[in-house]
C-alpha cells in the first residue's frame, strides 16, 4: 500500500494530478471514502492533468460522465446503485472494455464485477477539517508493476520519511 | 400530418424518478397532469436507481397516459401533437418516454416534439403565469442541475453560471442521507428544519459574492465535519443551518444577476424550488428589488408532464416537429445563445 497525506482539496487534486503520467488507456481506478472525503476533487485533479478542459462535476445524478483529454476519461458514481446487477444496466462492462480511463466513485462496492486489475484509492478524514489520508492499493499485475513509480510520484505527500510502506 | 395549428398537446416525462403524462391546450391550459411518483421504490436506496427507474417507467407509462387522456376528457383525434422529454436524464428512462411518444405520434399521425427537460422547467412557471416580463433571470435548481440563466425571449437563453461540483438538490440528498433523514432529501430537510435554528451553525457560503458559479461540495463536507466533531448536535439545527446556507447563496446570486442583466423578473424552477425557505427568501428578494416573481406551485416544481407539453407547444410553433429518428440525449444542456 502506498500512503499519502493531503492538507486541502487543492492538495488532493495535486496528488491525483501527480498520478496522471502513470495512467494508461484501459486503466480502472476505484475511489473509496465517505461523503466529503474528496473523491470528486480527486477526479477533477486527475482529469485536468489528463488534459480535460471541460468542468468535471459530481456524476451522482447522471451516474456516468465522459470527458475527452489526451485520453478518454469515464467518470462514474455508483453511490446510487444497490444491486451489483445494476452495473450491467449502466453498461459498466462495456465502459471498461472501451479502453478509456475509468474512474469509479464509491467503486469499492462494485469490486466483485470488476476485472482483477485496478488501483484502489481510499480517502479518509484526518485530524484537521481539511486533512485527508490517501491509501493507494494496486490490485493485479497491471498495477503492481507500477507500484514503485506510484510511490515515487507520491513521494512529496508521503506520510513518513521513508515514503510510506510499499507493496 | 397535422401541424402548424396544433392546439392540444400530450406531454410525456420520464427523465428521472417520475413517470408523468399531461394534456395541455395552447401551452397554458392544463387539462390533466398525472404524476406517478416512484419515490416509494427509491426511498430505501437514497437516490435515483436507473435500472429500477427504467423498468418502472415501462410498467407505469401506459396507465399514466391513459389516465391523463381520460382526466382531460380528450375526444378521438383531438390530440394535435405528442411531446416527450429527450434529455437530460438517465438514458434508459428517457428512451421509454421518447419511444412511446414517437409510437403514439405515428399511430395518431400527428407531430412528435422532442423537449429539453431544463427548458420544460422554465415553462412550468409560464404555465401558471404567462405574462412573461422579459428579460428574466431564471434560477434552476434540482437534483442534477444548478444553473443561473438569463432568458431574453422564448428559446433564447444565456448561461450565467452553474455548479462547479455538486448540484443543490444533490447536496440536499446527500446531507439528508448523512443525517439519517431519508429520501428524497429536499422535503426531509425542509420538514426537519422547521424545528431547527437556521443560525445555530455558521456553515460556509462558498462563492456567495463571487461570480455566478456555485459550489456545494465544501458545504457538504463542512456538515460532515461538524457532525463528526459534535456527535450530539441537534439534527434539526444542522438541517436548518445547512438549508439556510444553500438558500443564502442561491438567492444572493440570483439577485445580483437580476440587477446586472436588468431583469424585470426572477423565475424559480426545478425540484429544489419546492423548498419552503427558498420560496420565502426568493419572494422577499423580489419584493425588495421590485422584480416580478415567477414562482411555480410546488406540484409544478418537481418533474411533471404539463411543463413538457407547454414547452413542446412553444417548440412546435418556433421550430416545427422533431424528426422521428431523434433519440435520447442524457447529457443535453440548454439551447444557449452564442455570445
Amino acid at each position: 500500500m502506498i500512503e499519502a497525506r493531503s492538507s486541502s482539496v487543492d492538495d488532493t487534486r495535486a496528488v491525483a494530478a501527480a498520478l496522471a503520467p502513470l495512467v494508461r488507456p484501459g486503466d480502472v481506478v476505484l475511489l473509496a471514502g465517505e461523503l466529503g472525503a474528496g473523491k470528486t476533487a480527486f477526479v477533477q485533479g486527475l482529469g485536468a492533468a489528463l488534459g480535460v478542459t471541460e468542468r468535471i462535476t459530481s456524476p451522482t445524478f447522471t451516474i456516468a460522465q465522459e470527458y475527452v483529454g489526451h485520453l478518454h476519461l469515464h467518470h462514474l458514481d455508483v453511490y446510487r446503485l444497490d444491486h451489483l446487477e445494476e452495473t450491467l444496466d449502466i453498461g459498466l462492462p462495456e465502459i471498461i472494455d472501451e479502453g478509456a480511463v475509468v474512474v469509479i466513485e464509491w467503486g469499492d462496492v462494485v469490486v466483485p464485477v470488476l476485472p482483477r486489475n485496478f488501483l484502489e484509492v481510499r480517502l479518509t478524514f484526518g485530524a484537521g477539517d481539511d486533512d485527508r489520508h490517501l491509501a493507494l492499493s494496486p490490485i493485479g499485475t497491471r498495477w503492481m508493476a507500477r507500484s514503485r513509480a506510484l510511490a515515487d510520484a507520491l513521494a512529496p505527500w508521503a506520510t513518513s520519511a521513508g515514503g510510506g510502506s510499499r507493496c | 400530418m397535422r401541424s402548424g395549428s396544433a392546439r392540444v398537446i400530450l406531454g410525456i416525462e420520464t427523465s428521472c424518478d417520475e413517470t408523468a403524462a399531461a394534456v395541455v391546450t395552447e401551452g397554458s391550459v392544463v387539462r390533466s397532469s398525472v404524476v406517478s411518483s416512484q419515490v416509494d421504490l427509491h426511498a430505501r436506496f437514497g437516490g435515483v436507481v436507473p435500472e429500477i427507474a427504467s423498468r418502472a417507467h415501462v410498467e407505469l407509462l401506459t396507465p399514466v397516459i391513459a389516465q391523463a387522456l381520460i382526466e382531460a376528457g380528450v375526444e378521438d383525434g383531438e390530440i394535435d401533437a405528442v411531446a416527450a422529454t429527450y434529455g437530460p436524464g438517465l438514458v434508459g428512462a428517457l428512451l421509454v418516454g421518447v419511444s412511446t411518444a414517437k409510437a403514439l405520434a405515428l399511430v395518431w399521425d400527428v407531430p412528435f416534439v422532442a423537449v429539453n427537460h431544463l427548458e420544460a422547467h422554465l415553462y412550468a412557471t409560464l404555465l401558471e403565469d404567462p405574462s412573461l416580463a422579459l428579460p428574466v433571470v431564471v434560477l434552476l435548481v434540482s437534483g442534477g442541475h444548478t444553473m443561473l440563466v438569463a432568458m431574453e425571449d422564448h428559446g433564447r437563453y444565456r448561461l450565467l453560471g452553474s455548479t462547479l461540483d455538486d448540484a443543490a438538490g444533490e447536496a440536499f440528498d446527500k446531507v439528508a442521507r448523512y443525517l439519517g433523514l431519508g429520501y428524497p432529501g429536499g422535503p426531509a430537510i425542509d420538514r426537519v428544519s422547521v424545528d431547527g435554528d437556521p443560525s445555530a451553525i455558521d456553515f460556509p457560503r462558498a462563492m456567495r459574492d463571487d461570480g455566478y458559479d456555485f459550489s456545494f461540495s465544501g458545504l457538504k463536507t463542512a456538515v460532515v465535519n461538524h457532525v463528526r466533531k459534535h456527535p450530539h448536535v441537534v439534527t434539526a439545527d444542522v438541517a436548518a443551518s445547512f438549508q439556510e446556507a444553500v438558500v443564502d447563496v442561491l438567492v444572493a446570486k440570483a439577485r445580483r444577476a437580476a440587477a446586472e442583466v436588468g431583469a424585470r423578473g426572477m423565475c424559480l424552477g426545478g425540484g429544489v424550488a419546492a423548498n419552503t425557505r427558498l420560496r420565502e427568501r426568493f419572494l422577499d428578494a423580489c419584493v425588495e428589488d421590485d422584480l416580478h416573481a415567477f414562482l411555480p406551485s410546488r406540484s409544478m416544481c418537481t418533474d411533471n408532464a404539463a411543463m413538457v407539453a407547454a414547452a413542446g407547444w412553444w417548440r412546435l410553433r418556433a421550430e416545427g416537429p422533431s424528426p422521428l429518428d431523434s433519440g435520447a440525449e442524457p447529457g443535453l444542456g440548454l439551447p444557449l445563445l452564442v455570445d
